[in-house]
């Protein structure tokens, strides 16, 4: 049993068994390509192409447009057909640079990277930047931004974040079968910008075989150390991993970098290396394709800009009509409107169920019974926040720290009510801080 | 034209649910409550087989003519209410007229229960509320618990009046007593069905018993002279209570520090009952009035989040 772990949580079913044992395949898109302007935190990036401009594979086709933003590349050669609204994975239509691929895969000439070892910290921080890093397990945070915290002499831990928590999802798993120095080279570029930091690679203890091979590739990295973490859901969830790892605890109006930490996704790290030692900025990622309705479920390595519908067909197309398809991990992914949408910085994965729980969910009167409290990883009271929540309780929804969820849906999962606890905490939580914000410019006048 | 495009199912996430559901638990809830209610009835004779078929057949009932007439959907598929029926049959002497336990049951499901909101509304336990309504009303028919030619006083009673009592008898359930509470092997296999499969957790229960003890042992007059002690905790309700009653979700503070407090309420209401009273128990009373504290406990009981800092103290004092 591990040691490192939080309170609260719950075991879903985890589904990886479908895609974890097959290679990652690479594909190559067909149609045209879409890359939404804003697939990050932070303001959409500018576009620096026209209609009729001729791209290649890594030229740069919209720059980051004030300091919490973030370049974005061209994965393919072509040209630029449209800049339009386009529906993207989370439901959204956001404006987008269109791309018809010319199938050269023609790929600009990079400049050449300075000598790693040669590198400073801010040289480091730059070519993240350049390169367009965000976050890829979901947040889309721009990285180099996380790199620049206030107080850098107080980060003391880099958080390799492996864990890899949502059922059904194995493109990190896969990464770290395939490519596990890619991650560790990551780990430690990051750790040249923090010299006296200690690199943790997280990893649950449900994949053995990856803390294994992480732990015999690090056995002489003194300053990196792996650690097997509990399986649990939401283990990977940014809070309960710093927990897990330091016992240090922090709250939504707190930083990583408040407790000492940086955390950086999987994906993301092999993203770092990429940009520090190529100079290349990221156009591929890992994307797992999977679910019961999927005739052969697995891991792609794909050219962003890709419409998921292309992954499917790769995929052996449909068993039968599923009932729910989610962008993203069951737990917190975002139900899709349609598949013709783009792969972006951020999609992990697409999931496709025949059974939508939700939708045969009968909801019923609440119990009481505490379920919802226990698997709580904030701590929270979501019955009785989610009541305030649909009665619009402003006062008592604060009082209990409703701000505090971290939305991951663990009391909505165990709820035997079935109650939709986390959209009513979640839609309270976004009426919540819209009123606080209103009430803080009401008092700057 | 547009050709017509298939619409998916859109919701919030999650979009996985797990298999338990309300009804789920109050099966669990009511299979665990089997090993005492065959006991009783073994013990007791089907006279008792007769009280506690109509009093948890007629709480249904009263369930479903409630949810008729208030033209809502019906809600006796939950099991909550044969739940609530199976509970106050199993706090009924075993010669209870017939009359008494529909009238109960009728109390249990339509006045505590469903005038205050129904399922999950309730501030006190339902079979307890209807139980302690008989007390009142029919004193003398629910405090009689002689069967076949046992009669007299419980050993609990006899406990306090400084009679004679067998402590491994009210252990095992040979004595009298309410239909379900006697046999304390047989409310623990229950028990044990209920832990195992994590509908209760030990923190109302043992914070209960242990308080119980406590007090017991300060003010019980007899120290902690384990026959005394056995027969105290072995009598009356307290077991059936301290795991089936007191846990129940609705009426009992839902987070683990309200629950602990909760705990350690019942253990002193009862030790103040038993030991202070005229009477020789006070398990029923102790949790009714419990229960009437929960809002007060989670009021005084506020959780502090993940990441709690304490304010910084400002200007005002």
């Amino acid at each position: 049993m591990s040691q490192y772990t939080f309170s609260g949580g719950i075991h879903p079913f985890d589904g990886k068994g479908l895609s974890k044992d097959k290679p990652v395949k690479e594909v190559l898109p067909k149609g045209l390509l879409v890359f939404p302007l804003s697939q990050h935190i932070g303001a959409p990036a500018k576009a620096v192409v026209a209609v009729g401009d001729s791209v290649k594979a890594g030229q740069l086709i919209a720059e980051a447009n004030g300091f919490v933003s973030a370049n974005i590349f061209s994965s393919v050669s072509g040209t630029v057909k449209a800049i339009e609204p386009h529906r993207v994975p989370t439901g959204a239509m956001v404006n987008s640079i269109v791309i018809e691929n010319d199938g050269k895969y023609e790929e600009v000439s990079y400049p050449a990277p300075k000598a790693y070892e040669e590198m400073t910290g801010e040289e480091i921080v730059n070519a993240v930047r350049a390169a367009g890093v965000v976050g890829m397990g979901g947040a889309g945070f721009p990285t180099a931004v996380k790199l620049s915290p206030k107080n850098p002499e107080k980060i003391d831990y880099i958080i390799a974040n492996c864990v890899e928590c949502e059922p059904y999802l194995t493109s990190d798993y896969r990464r770290m079968m395939e490519n596990p120095e890619l991650v560790i080279d990551g780990l430690k570029c990051v750790l040249k910008v923090f010299p006296r930091a200690r690199g943790i690679i997280a990893i649950e203890d449900n994949k053995p075989d990856a803390v294994e091979k992480m732990k015999s590739l690090t056995a002489n990295e003194s300053s990196i150390e792996v650690y097997s973490l509990k399986t649990k859901y939401p283990q990977g969830g940014e809070r309960q991993l710093i927990y897990a790892c330091t016992k240090r605890a922090i709250n939504s109006k707190m930083l990583p970098a408040d407790a000492g930490c940086i955390v950086d996704n999987c994906e993301t790290l092999v993203a770092i290396n990429r940009a520090v030692k190529e100079n290349k900025p990221t156009f591929q990622r890992i994307v797992t394709i999977t679910g019961d309705a999927i005739n052969d479920p697995r891991n792609f390595l794909v050219r962003m800009g890709s419409s998921f519908n292309e992954l499917i067909s790769e995929a052996g197309g449909l068993k039968s009509e599923p009932e729910q398809i989610v962008s993203g991990g069951p737990m917190m992914g975002f139900s899709v409107l349609e598949t013709d949408v783009p792969v972006t910085k951020t999609s992990s994965a697409m999931l496709f169920l025949l059974r939508d729980d939700a939708l045969h969910a009968e909801e019923t009167a609440c119990i009481n019974c505490g379920r919802c409290v226990e698997v709580c990883p904030s701590r929270l009271i979501p019955s009785q926040l989610a009541t305030y929540g649909e009665h619009e309780n402003y006062e008592k929804f604060n009082q209990l720290f409703g701000s505090e969820c971290i939305e991951c849906g663990s009391c909505s999962y165990v709820c035997p009510a079935k109650r939709q606890l986390a959209q009513a905490i979640k839609g309270m939580k976004r009426l919540a801080a819209a009123k606080a914000k209103e009430e803080a410019k009401g008092g700057d006048k | 034209m547009a050709e017509e495009k298939k619409l998916l199912n859109v919701s919030s996430n999650p979009h996985v649910r797990d298999r338990i559901t309300t009804r789920t638990i109050m099966l669990l809830v009511f299979l665990a409550l089997l090993p005492a209610t065959g006991y009783g009835v073994y013990h007791f004779g089907l006279y008792s087989l007769a009280v506690v078929l109509v009093t948890t057949g007629s709480a249904v009932i009263w369930e479903f003519i409630w949810t008729k007439c208030m033209k809502k959907k019906s809600t006796i598929e939950d099991l909550s209410a044969a739940v609530t029926g199976l509970l106050l049959a199993l706090n009924m002497p075993p010669r209870i007229p017939i009359w008494i336990c529909v009238l109960g049951s009728f109390f249990a499901i339509i006045v505590v229960k469903n005038l205050f909101g129904g399922l999950g509304q309730n501030f006190m336990n339902p079979a307890l509320g209807a139980r302690c309504f008989l007390l009142i009303s029919f004193a003398g028919k629910m405090a009689d618990f002689a069967y076949d030619s046992v009669s007299g006083a419980t050993y609990l009673a006899n406990l306090k009046n400084g009679s004679s009592f067998d402590a491994s008898a009210m252990v095992w359930g040979n004595e009298m007593g309410t239909i379900g509470e006697t046999s304390v092997i047989a409310i623990v296999i229950g028990a044990c069905i209920l832990l195992a499969f994590g509908i209760i957790d030990l923190t109302i229960p043992g914070t209960y018993i242990l308080t119980f003890v406590v007090f017991w042992c300060l003010f019980g007059g007899h120290g902690a002279d384990p026959g005394y002690l056995t027969a105290e905790l072995a009598g009356g309700g307290l077991m059936l209570g301290a795991f089936f009653m007191a846990t129940d979700y609705v009426t009992s503070p839902i987070t683990t520090k309200g629950r602990i407090v909760y705990g350690i309420i019942l253990g002193v209401l009862t030790g103040v009952f038993r030991v202070f009273s005229s009477g020789a128990e006070g398990v029923s009373y102790a949790i009714i009035v419990s229960n009437l504290l929960v809002p007060l406990i989670e009021r005084a009981t506020p959780p502090k989040c993940f990441g709690y800092v304490k304010p910084v103290k400002g200007g005002r004092a």
